[in-house]
């Protein structure tokens, strides 16, 4: 498969008036066409410090990031973050806005998202007006009308409860699934991470460094909510859990 | 149809309503009635307490006299040009505050003391830089709307949530972008609240102001009716103003309603 992302040696320090903090060290990893790498490791590690520098939010302090220049990068928070006062079509037009790039051919895109995945009828409605489930897959489709090559995804669904989440997560490995592309994830969920992706990156606590990264074959391997029968499944649970560190 | 239940809960609500505005309307009557009994009958002396009456004689004399309506016109005149020019420099100011930080930290000093300061004490180097006219009226009642007008709408600016604005630059958002697409809009409740403050400072100004310099205006009248010791004219101005003041916040609270049905 084609290596569509590279990093090597990502160093990021972050600066306080008392202090200077190692975030992230030593991170390398390269990322393949349509692949997802589940990113997972101790809460406050810099899992997410590690998707905002991808993104372009934030600078790294050392390292590179070899990448095609036209390869196009999509972020999706944690939050829906839509906006109360757009409806949902202007909610997922957003990006396009900004990039003033709204022609006719990127709008109908977004219709088709919006029908395909099952918002039609709200394309009119206000965010308030949406489950969290329906508001989340919204999120998805604003990221999704850019066109990105490579989704970021922090914590995604992480904001809804269990059964929406299950169902929701289910959802989102679907679309990408469908519209090809590749994604990284970070979680917390070692179970949502597992049914997920095809690796997964264990991370040291901070500064994150890569402990090991563990390649997923699922037997009869589909979606999320399936691959969670998989017989493999508990044994990497094991594993992975094993691997990170803990700290009550 | 409602279940005997609701329409007992729906008749408990009404009862309820209808007390409230019962004793309201009551006590403003009980107060007059009794206001003007004890003139009547010289328990008061009217000529420091007026009367009902007195009231309601020097209302229609001025209302005769023609000079009501314009006295009424010249305050309410006055009050608009100062609100809708608070409100307006005052969004002008926070976004330029939100849009430097450096010059919103050197500035906030500053603010804190002009917030501080009561504006009435500028009055007398207002009225010798812009003239005893209705120019110092305006400006007063100005300085009074725009500061607190700045510090609201660039509190409500800097609480947005951070989150959109993280949504904002994944998107490489300008900051003008973030600004019209983000910032002001989801402002608007909050500037759409300072409105109401403001219409009431603009009037505190305006009246302040009118005290200080003037030949027109409502707060004329007060002053003029006591320093010629006539309180029925003062008595008239006060409720006068009572009427134009709640008008006024009435009118701005239906803006408000509209606004925010859009």
């Amino acid at each position: 498969m084609k290596t569509i992302l590279k990093i090597n040696n990502l160093k990021k320090a972050y600066h306080t008036k008392r202090d200077e903090i190692l975030a992230v060290d030593n991170f390398s990893f390269d990322l393949c066409e349509g692949e997802f790498v589940a990113i997972v490791g101790p809460s406050g590690c810099g899992k997410s410090t590690i998707l905002s520098i991808l993104s372009g939010l934030e600078s790294k302090s050392d390292g590179q990031i070899i990448k095609d220049e036209k390869l196009k990068i999509g972020y999706m928070l944690q939050e829906d973050a839509l906006f109360d006062n757009r409806t949902i079509l202007d909610n997922c037009l957003l990006g396009l806005e900004i990039n003033k790039n709204l022609t006719n051919d990127n709008k109908k895109y977004v219709l088709d998202l919006l029908k395909t995945y099952g918002l039609e009828y709200f394309i009119n409605s206000y965010p308030e007006n949406l489950s969290g489930g329906m508001r989340q897959r919204c999120a998805l489709i604003r990221t999704l009308a850019t066109k990105p090559d490579i989704l970021l995804l922090d914590e995604p669904f992480s904001a809804l409860d269990y059964q929406t989440r299950l169902a929701v997560s289910d959802d989102v490995y679907n679309i990408l699934k469908k519209e090809k592309k590749s994604a990284i994830i970070v979680t917390h969920d070692l179970a949502e991470a597992i049914s997920i992706a095809d690796r997964i990156i264990v991370l040291s606590k901070r500064p994150a460094t890569i402990k090991t990264i563990f390649e997923i074959n699922l037997t009869d391997k589909s979606t999320p909510i399936n691959n969670r029968k998989a017989k493999e499944f508990s044994y990497y649970y094991d594993l992975i859990w094993k691997e990170i560190d803990h700290h009550v | 149809m409602y279940s005997e239940e609701h329409e007992s809960y729906l008749k408990t609500i009404k009862k309820s309503n209808f007390l409230v505005r019962f004793t309201q309307i009551s006590i403003i009557l009980l107060f007059i009635l009794i206001w003007q009994f004890l003139a009547d009958n010289n328990l008061i002396n009217t000529f420091i307490t007026s009367s009902p009456k007195e009231v309601v004689r020097t209302i229609i004399d001025l209302h005769n006299s023609n000079n009501l309506y314009n006295h009424i016109w010249i305050t309410i005149y006055e009050t608009l040009i100062s609100f809708i020019l608070g409100t307006l420099i005052g969004i002008v100011i926070a976004t330029i505050l939100w849009w430097n930080k450096f010059l919103s930290r050197v500035l906030d000093p500053y603010l804190t003391i002009l917030n501080s300061l009561p504006k009435v004490a500028l009055g007398p180097i207002i009225i010798i830089w812009a003239g005893a006219g209705m120019n110092s009226i305006i400006i007063m009642a100005l300085f009074i709307s725009v500061i607190i007008t700045i510090i609201n709408v660039y509190q409500g600016f800097i609480e947005t949530d951070p989150i959109k604005i993280k949504l904002m630059k994944s998107f490489k958002a300008t900051k003008a972008q973030t600004y019209f697409k983000l910032i002001l809009p989801s402002t608007f409740p909050i500037i759409i609240s300072t409105l109401k403050i403001n219409i009431s400072m603009s009037l505190i100004g305006v009246i302040m102001g009118e005290f200080l310099v003037s030949k027109e205006g409502i707060g004329y009248l007060i002053m003029y009716g006591s320093q010629v010791f006539n309180l029925n004219l003062v008595i008239s101005g006060i409720i006068i103003l009572c009427v134009v003041a709640t008008l006024m916040y009435y009118v701005v609270l239906y803006i408000e309603k509209k606004l925010i049905k859009n």
